[in-house]
């Protein structure tokens, strides 16, 4: 089954500047896989070093949030637009790390 | 590269001061090239960390969205973030580059006892071990002999 995966631009680096691929896939976690075996500087950017999706990165099936599917199991069919979308964070706290001070 | 308008610069130093002693946040829209990139708009967001404004910011996923159509309706991208450090240098903390993108430029301004201080911009390496200083320009500056 073909679905589409739809990359943000921020790491559109690491995909040949295409906005989109296409794979065949049963669940998301497959689609992902593939995803990342293909352009494999994406698995750092997506995923933790112990294999879970980085918590700032969020996956949607037709705009629904995974979180509230089936997470990676979530089954996806033909015609299915897969969505990765950043949310962001930060802040000062553990600024001094690094420059010498300590909180 | 980052080519910055005097009143951009202004205005997310005055985000910084108005939202003290809390972090400010917002998106940066503009234009990218290869080499470098220039803010053209600023796209003001609430931070969601209700529970630790101070020393921390986030920006939703929706919230994301709504920065790309913004951006989208004017012709720019979505090229990256400001935000504040109240009381805090404007160097990315740990929490920062655990948490970033790659490619986005991510402004910080200083707020020491509510005045705007320092402003820098950063970039993270593509292998995620450390942020990599981006030079900020002021656009009335930028012209080249």
């Amino acid at each position: 089954m073909a679905i589409k995966l739809e990359i943000p631009t921020a790491l559109r680096p690491f995909t040949g500047k295409q906005a989109s691929v296409e794979f065949e896939a049963a669940t998301v976690g497959e689609a992902l896989r593939r995803l990342t075996a293909t352009f494999t500087d994406l698995q750092k950017h997506l995923y933790t070093e112990d294999g879970r999706i980085r918590s700032f990165v969020n996956i949607y099936v037709n705009d629904e949030d995974i979180r509230y599917l089936e997470k990676e199991n979530t089954p996806i069919k033909d015609g299915d637009t897969i969505s990765i979308v950043p949310s962001i964070a930060g802040g000062s706290a553990g600024t001094a790390s690094g420059t010498g001070r300590s909180l | 590269m980052l080519f910055v308008s005097e009143d951009i610069l202004r205005e997310i130093r005055g985000h910084g001061a108005e939202d003290y002693p809390n972090e400010t946040c917002g998106a940066m829209l503009g234009v990218d090239s290869d080499a470098d990139r220039e803010v053209r708009a600023l796209f003001p967001l609430v931070n969601r960390r209700d529970d630790s404004p101070r020393n921390r910011f986030s920006v939703t996923a929706d919230d994301v969205r709504g920065a790309e159509r913004a951006a989208s309706q004017q012709g720019l991208e979505l090229i990256g973030w400001y935000h504040s450090h109240p009381d805090h240098p404007a160097r990315p903390s740990e929490f920062d580059r655990e948490h970033a993108w790659p490619w986005y430029s991510y402004v910080i301004v200083s707020v020491a006892a509510g005045q705007p201080q320092d402003l820098t911009s950063w970039r993270l390496a593509d292998d995620r071990s450390h942020y990599l200083p981006e030079e900020v320009t002021p656009r009335a500056s930028a012209r080249r002999a």
